[in-house]
C-alpha cells in the first residue's frame, strides 16, 4: 500500500461518469469535496458528513457508497458514478428520475441524487423488489420533505418499466 | 381559432423544478462557487451551557499557514450592535458571545483561511479560558429566586410575563359542572433540513455595502434587524438568496446571525468569505422550537360542553431572545380556542430564558404545543366524563353556519364545514376501527383510536407579535399589522411572460404553481411561463411580511401573481380591442391567442398583442400606461392591529384538519404499530393536488418524528446530547406508513384565489392525535413526547410508573439525560505497592503511561498539568488535563481528581485508587470513578464514552503494568469493566 504525505497534494485519477478525471487531492481531502468542488460534480450533495442521512451516496465500482465517508485518495483507479451520470442524455431523464418527476418523489431535491443512486444499484440487482425491499433500501436515507411513500411509489413503477424494457426484444436503453 | 380556456390551476402537472433537481444540476448554496479569492469560515463553540470567557488566545491560530484572520466577540461587537429582540429587555442579543457564552454550541470565534480544512485547523489552535457558571435548563426552575440568571442586566429568566381576559372566564369556571385540566411538558425539536445553513459575505469598504448570499428562508423581516445589527443603513445591505433551497421548514431564519458574523468576517478579512454549516453545529446551535410547559383547565358541562378556557402557558425560548420570538407562543393568539365555539378565555403567557440554544421558526410554529395541549384535554374530558371522544368534539365544533366566526380571542375564521369534514372522515371508516380495536382488546392486545380537530392558521398577521406588548407599550411602538405579498409579472420584447416573486421556495415547486396561476389568466400554455424565484434585496420587489412563512404561499404570494397578471390581461385587452376594432368586455385569451368573442375572424396572436408595447408604444390606446411589467402588492384589510383588548386577528385563513389514528402498542417493547392514519384537510381551493400532498405527507413525517423519535436533548448542567442523526432520529422510510388524505374544499372568500395555507396542519394534529390514540390504547392519561419506546413500556407497565415528571429536570434519569460515567474495577500489576506508588507521583513515568500524553508537569507534589490527545468515537481531539492528588494514604490508597478541558468538550470527575499487595510480590490495584463531560463530545460521543472511558483507562493500566514488570509479559494487567 503507498504511503502518502499529509503534507502533499496527490494527484488521484479515476473514472467519474464513463469519463477519466484526475483531481489534486490532500490525503485527508473527503471525497466529497474532491467531487464537488474539484471536479465540479456538484449533484452529489452533503447532508450530515457522517454517514447517516445518506445524500452524498454514489456507486464506487458499481457498489453504493458513502462519499462523506470516503477520502478522495480511496477513489484511485476506480470508477465513480454520481447522479450526474445516471440519465441516458443531457436532455433526457433516466426511467427512475422520470417516475420520480410524476410521483412527486422529491421537494427540495436536496437528499434526492443519493436515493437515486442506491436505488439504482438496488433495481440492477433485484429488479422485482417488493415494497418492504424498497423501504429498507430508502430507510438508508434521509428526506425531510416527501414522507417517502412518493418515493417508494415512484421506484416500484420504473422497477415494473425497466422489467418491461428488458422483456421487450427491443434492447435500447428505455427513457423518457 | 377554439376559445376554450384549460384551466391549469387544479390539475397536478409535473414540475418545472424536478428536471434540474433529478440530475444533479440544482443550484443550492454551495454548489454556486464563489469568487477568485474567496475564504472560508469555520466557527468554534462554547464548549460550557453558561461561562465566563476570561481570555482568548489568537496568536497561535492567526500564525498558522493558510490562516487570514481570527474574528473574537470583540471585533464583533466593534463593527456590530446587538440585534434586535421583539422583546424590549436589556439582553444583549449577540450573535457572537462577546463576554460570556450562555449554551453549547454558541460561537466564540470565526477562524478564516484559505480553505475550509485550513481553518478548522485554526479552531484548534484557538486557547480560550473560562470560568464555568451554574447553567439552568428546566423553564419552570428557570423562574426560581435561586435560579442562575443568563443576562443580568434584564435582573431575572423571566423576561415577559402577560394575562389576558376574554369574555368572563371565572363565572364560567364558577358555574361549570366539572373543570377539567391537563399539564404538558412539550419538548424540544426541529425541522432539520437536509441542507444545513449557508452564507457567502462580502464588504465594500468604500460604498459601506454588505452583499451577502444566504439560503434564508425569507431575508425579509430580518433584513431590518440585520442592517440595523451591521450598523448600515437598509440600501447597503443586499441580501441575496441561491435558486435552490435544500428545504427550511421555518429553521433556515435562523441563517441570519451567521449573516452578521460572515459580514463581519469577510469586513475584517477584507476578502470575500465563505461558510457553509455542518450538521452538528446545526442540530446544536441552528434554530429549536421552543419547548413549553402548559396547564389547560376547561370549564365543563356534564355533557362536555366548554364554557371557559384557562391556559398557563411558560414559553423557553433558549439563551436569547431572538427575533421574532416570542413570536412561536404569540403565533396562535386568535386560536387560542381550536375548532371549539368557546367564548370565555383566560391566558396567562411567560417567557422565560434557559441556558440552550435560542429557538425561532420551525413547521407548526407554536401549533403543536398548543394544540397538544388542547386536544390531548378534549380526550380527558372524554374519558373523565365517561362520554365518547368524538362526541366531545362534535358538541363544541364551531357550527357551520357561523362563518366568517370570530373567535374570543380575536381571529376572524375565513370559512369552513367542521362538521362535514369530521362526519366525512369517519364514515364508513371509524366503525371498523373499533371492531378492530374490540378484536384486539378481547385478544388481550393494547390497541387504541385517538382524534385531533385542529384549525391551521395561515398568512400571519404581522401585528400579532405586539401582542406580547401591552396596550401602552403598542401604542407607544406604532400600530403592526398586515401581511404584505408581492409578484411581478413582465412581458419582454417577443411577448414571452416572465413572473417573479418574493417567496424564496425551498422546494415546495412554487415556479410550478405560478405559471400555472399566470397561464389561466393569459389563456397560455403553462410550460410557456417562466418563473424565477431566486431573490436580490437590492433589486426585486418585496416587503417586510413578503416570504413563504405560516403557509403563505398559495393564499397570498399566488394570489398576488394572479393579480399582477389580471392587470396585465386588463390592459392587453384594452390594446386588443383597439387592434380588433372590438370591444374590451368582448376581448377573451386562450389557446395562445387573443380573440373577440363570438366572430372567429377577429383574433390575434398573444404575442402580437403583448410584444406591442416594447415595438410601438404609439399606438397604446389612452388610459394603457405599459404592458411591459406589473408589480402587485397585496394586504388583507382584515389583519389589522391587536385591539385595546388584546383580541388579535393573528392570520388571515384558518384551514380545518380532522385526524384519526388507530395504532396498536407492544407493552414489552414499548414498540407502536400505526394501523391506520386519516387526515381530512379543508384548505381552501386546491391549485395543485399532488403539492398539496406532498406537503401533507412531508408534515405527517416531520409530526411523526416529533411524536416518537426527535427531542434537542440537554443534560441538567446543559451539555447538548443530540448531535448527530445517530442521536437525533428522523423518522425512515421503514417507520413512515402511508396514510390516507382526504378534502373539503370551503374557498376562503378573503385570498384572491379561495385558497389557504397547508403546509403546517399535521405538524400541530398529528402528535396529539398519535398521542390520544396511545392514551385510549394503554389507558393512561399523562403522555410525554416523544414517546420513546422505554417511556411506552414504562406507561404499559402500570400506572405508578406511568407517570413522567412535568419538567425534563426532575426525571433526569430516565433517559439519556444522565451523563455521568460511574465505573470501577481492578487490575494485576507485577510490582510491589510501594514501587506503584512512586510511579504514580514520578512525572516521567505518568507521561509515559498516560494514553495520547504529551508531556506533564509537575506543579506541585500532588498537583499536575498534561497535555493529551483522546478519542471517543468520531472524535479525536487535543486536551489540556490538570490532576490533583487527595487523601494520600501512602502506600495504599489515593483519591485522584481531574478536569479536561479542549475545543471538543470538558470532562470532569473523581476516583479512588486503592494498592493492595497481592501475595505474590505484585499489587492488586482497584479503582473506582465517576465523571461527566460536556461539549462537543457529550453531543456526538455520548453513547460511546462509557466504553471509551473503560478503554481509556484500561489503556493507562496495561501501561502501568508494563512499565512496572517490563519483564514479565504473562502479567499482563487484566482488567475488568462493568456499568455500576
Amino acid at each position: 500500500m503507498p504511503r502518502l504525505s499529509a503534507a502533499h497534494r496527490h494527484r488521484v485519477g479515476f473514472t467519474l461518469n464513463g469519463k477519466p478525471v484526475a483531481v489534486e487531492a490532500e490525503p485527508r481531502l473527503l471525497a466529497t469535496d474532491a467531487l464537488r468542488h474539484g471536479l465540479g460534480a456538484t449533484g452529489t450533495h452533503v447532508g450530515c458528513e457522517h454517514g447517516v442521512c445518506g445524500a452524498c451516496t454514489v456507486l464506487i465500482d458499481g457498489a453504493p457508497a458513502r462519499a462523506c465517508l470516503t477520502l478522495a485518495v480511496q477513489l484511485e483507479g476506480r470508477e465513480v458514478t454520481t447522479v450526474e451520470g445516471l440519465a441516458p442524455a443531457q436532455d433526457r431523464l433516466s426511467v427512475l428520475q422520470a417516475a420520480f418527476r410524476r410521483h412527486h418523489a422529491l421537494q427540495c431535491g436536496f437528499c434526492t441524487a443519493g436515493i437515486l443512486i442506491s436505488l439504482e444499484a438496488f433495481l440492477r440487482e433485484q429488479p422485482e423488489p417488493s415494497e418492504q425491499a424498497l423501504r429498507e433500501v430508502v430507510g438508508g436515507h434521509l428526506c425531510r420533505c416527501t414522507g417517502y411513500t412518493p418515493i417508494i411509489a415512484a421506484a416500484r413503477e420504473a422497477a415494473a418499466l425497466l422489467r418491461q424494457a428488458s422483456q421487450s426484444t427491443a434492447a435500447e436503453p428505455l427513457d423518457v | 381559432m377554439k376559445a376554450e380556456t384549460i384551466s391549469w390551476t387544479g390539475q397536478s402537472v409535473e414540475r418545472v423544478e424536478d428536471a434540474a433537481l433529478l440530475t444533479g444540476r440544482g443550484r443550492f448554496i454551495d454548489d454556486l462557487g464563489t469568487r477568485p479569492g474567496t475564504l472560508h469560515a469555520a466557527i468554534l463553540r462554547s464548549p460550557h451551557a453558561h461561562a465566563d470567557i476570561l481570555s482568548i488566545g489568537t496568536g497561535a491560530a492567526a500564525a498558522l499557514p493558510g490562516v487570514v484572520a481570527i474574528v473574537t466577540g470583540r471585533d464583533l461587537a466593534r463593527l456590530t450592535t446587538p440585534m434586535v429582540a421583539g422583546l424590549k429587555i436589556a439582553a444583549e442579543n449577540w450573535p457572537m458571545a462577546v463576554e460570556r457564552v450562555r449554551y453549547v454550541g454558541e460561537p466564540v470565534a470565526i477562524a478564516v483561511a484559505e480553505n475550509r480544512y485550513l481553518a478548522e485547523d485554526a479552531l484548534d489552535a484557538i486557547e480560550i479560558a473560562y470560568k464555568p457558571l451554574p447553567a439552568i435548563v428546566d423553564p419552570v426552575a428557570s423562574m426560581a429566586e435561586e435560579a442562575p440568571v443568563l443576562h443580568e442586566k434584564a435582573g431575572a429568566n423571566l423576561v415577559s410575563d402577560r394575562r389576558f381576559r376574554y369574555g368572563e372566564p371565572e363565572p364560567a369556571f364558577a358555574a361549570a359542572a366539572h373543570t377539567i385540566s391537563v399539564s404538558i411538558a412539550y419538548p424540544r425539536n426541529t425541522g432539520a433540513p437536509m441542507e444545513t445553513f449557508g452564507v457567502v459575505a462580502e464588504y465594500d469598504p468604500h460604498e459601506g455595502v454588505y452583499d451577502i448570499l444566504a439560503n434564508f428562508q425569507g431575508p425579509f423581516s430580518i433584513h431590518t434587524v440585520l442592517a440595523r445589527a451591521l450598523k448600515v443603513p437598509g440600501n447597503r445591505l443586499r441580501l441575496r438568496m441561491p435558486p435552490d433551497s435544500g428545504g427550511s421548514f421555518g429553521v433556515k431564519q435562523g441563517v441570519a446571525p451567521y449573516a452578521v458574523l460572515i459580514g463581519v468576517a469577510a469586513r475584517i478579512a477584507g476578502r470575500p468569505v465563505k461558510w457553509i454549516e455542518d450538521r452538528l453545529e446545526h442540530l446544536g446551535a441552528a434554530v429549536a422550537a421552543t419547548n413549553r410547559v402548559t396547564t389547560l383547565k376547561a370549564a365543563v358541562s356534564a355533557q362536555g360542553r366548554i364554557s371557559a378556557l384557562d391556559w398557563d402557558q411558560i414559553e423557553d425560548c433558549g439563551a436569547y431572545p431572538r427575533a421574532p420570538e416570542p413570536a412561536t407562543l404569540y403565533r396562535m393568539h386568535g386560536n387560542m380556542t381550536g375548532a371549539y365555539d368557546i367564548r370565555h378565555v383566560a391566558m396567562r403567557n411567560r417567557v422565560v430564558l434557559t441556558n440552550k440554544a435560542p429557538t425561532g421558526l420551525v413547521r407548526g410554529f407554536g401549533g403543536p404545543q398548543v394544540y397538544f395541549a388542547l386536544e390531548r384535554l378534549m380526550q380527558r374530558i372524554a374519558v373523565e366524563l365517561r362520554l365518547d371522544p368524538l362526541d366531545v368534539i362534535r358538541r363544541n365544533l364551531i357550527p357551520a353556519g357561523a362563518f366568517p366566526y370570530r373567535t374570543a380571542t380575536g381571529a376572524l375564521y375565513d370559512s369552513g364545514d367542521y362538521q362535514t369534514a369530521v362526519e366525512q372522515a369517519v364514515a364508513g371508516r371509524l366503525a371498523e376501527l373499533e371492531q378492530r380495536r374490540n378484536a384486539a382488546r378481547a385478544a388481550g392486545r393494547h390497541y387504541g383510536i385517538g382524534f385531533a380537530a385542529a384549525v391551521e392558521p395561515s398568512v400571519s398577521n404581522m401585528g400579532y407579535i405586539t401582542t406580547v406588548l401591552t396596550a401602552e407599550e403598542r401604542r407607544k411602538a406604532g400600530p403592526k399589522n398586515g401581511a404584505q405579498a408581492t409578484a411581478t409579472v413582465s412581458i419582454d420584447p417577443v411577448g414571452s411572460v416572465s413572473v417573479h416573486v418574493a417567496s424564496t421556495p425551498q422546494g415546495q415547486g412554487h415556479r410550478t404553481v405560478l405559471a400555472q396561476v399566470v397561464a389561466d389568466i393569459f389563456g397560455l400554455p403553462h410550460r410557456d411561463i417562466r418563473v424565477v424565484a431566486d431573490l436580490d434585496t437590492g433589486k426585486d420587489a418585496w416587503s417586510i411580511a413578503s416570504g413563504n412563512y405560516s403557509s403563505r404561499f398559495a393564499a397570498a404570494v399566488a394570489g398576488a401573481a394572479h393579480l399582477a397578471a389580471t392587470r396585465l390581461r386588463d390592459k392587453l385587452a384594452l390594446i386588443a380591442a383597439d387592434q380588433l376594432e372590438a370591444e374590451p368586455g368582448q376581448i377573451g385569451f386562450a389557446g395562445g391567442a387573443v380573440f373577440a368573442k363570438g366572430n372567429p375572424d377577429k383574433t390575434i396572436p398573444f404575442g402580437r398583442i403583448a410584444a406591442l408595447c416594447h415595438w410601438s408604444p404609439a399606438l397604446l390606446p389612452d388610459g394603457v400606461d405599459q404592458t411591459i411589467r406589473e408589480t402587485a402588492f397585496w394586504t388583507p384589510p382584515q389583519l389589522t392591529a391587536p385591539s385595546e383588548g388584546d383580541e388579535i386577528n393573528s392570520s388571515l385563513c384558518h384551514g380545518f384538519i380532522f385526524d384519526m389514528a388507530s395504532v396498536e402498542v407492544d407493552p414489552s417493547s414499548g414498540k407502536v404499530r400505526i394501523d391506520r392514519y386519516v387526515t381530512m384537510h379543508d384548505c381552501g381551493r386546491v391549485l395543485h393536488p399532488g403539492m398539496v400532498e406532498g406537503q401533507i405527507r412531508g408534515g405527517f413525517a416531520q409530526a411523526l418524528g416529533a411524536t416518537f423519535y426527535e427531542e434537542l436533548a440537554y443534560a441538567e448542567d446543559g451539555a447538548f446530547l443530540t448531535g448527530t442523526f445517530a442521536d437525533y432520529l428522523l423518522p425512515t422510510a421503514t417507520e413512515t406508513p402511508d396514510i390516507e388524505i382526504l378534502h373539503i374544499e370551503t374557498p376562503s372568500p378573503f385570498t384572491p384565489l379561495g385558497t389557504k395555507g397547508v403546509g403546517e396542519g399535521n405538524c400541530m394534529s398529528t402528535p396529539v392525535c398519535l398521542a390520544n390514540a396511545v392514551a385510549d390504547a394503554l389507558g393512561a392519561s399523562e403522555i410525554s413526547l416523544p414517546l420513546t419506546p422505554a417511556r411506552l413500556a414504562a406507561l404499559a407497565a402500570g400506572p405508578e410508573q406511568a407517570r413522567p415528571a412535568a419538567s425534563r429536570a426532575a426525571a433526569p434519569a430516565a433517559r439519556q439525560g444522565d451523563r455521568s460515567l460511574r465505573g470501577e474495577g481492578e487490575a494485576r500489576v507485577g510490582a510491589a505497592p510501594e514501587a506503584i506508588w512512586a510511579m504514580l507521583l514520578d512525572v516521567d513515568t505518568l507521561a509515559s503511561i498516560i494514553p495520547g500524553c504529551h508531556g506533564v508537569q509537575k506543579l506541585s507534589e500532588t498537583h499536575f498539568k498534561a497535555d493529551v490527545t483522546l478519542g471517543v468515537g468520531p472524535v479525536k481531539g487535543r486536551y489540556k488535563a490538570e490532576i490533583r492528588l487527595e487523601d494520600l494514604d501512602e502506600p495504599q490508597a489515593a483519591t485522584l481528581t481531574g478536569s479536561l478541558s479542549g475545543a471538543l468538550g470538558t470532562g470532569g470527575g473523581s476516583g479512588r485508587v486503592t494498592l493492595t499487595p497481592d501475595g505474590a510480590g505484585g499489587t492488586m490495584i482497584g479503582y473506582a470513578y465517576e465523571a461527566a463531560v460536556g461539549g462537543k463530545v457529550a453531543a456526538i460521543g455520548g453513547r460511546l464514552l462509557d466504553g471509551a472511558a473503560k478503554a481509556i483507562i484500561g489503556q493507562f493500566f496495561a501501561a502501568l503494568a508494563r512499565k512496572a514488570s517490563p519483564g514479565k509479559p504473562g502479567l499482563l494487567a487484566r482488567l475488568f469493566g462493568r456499568r455500576a
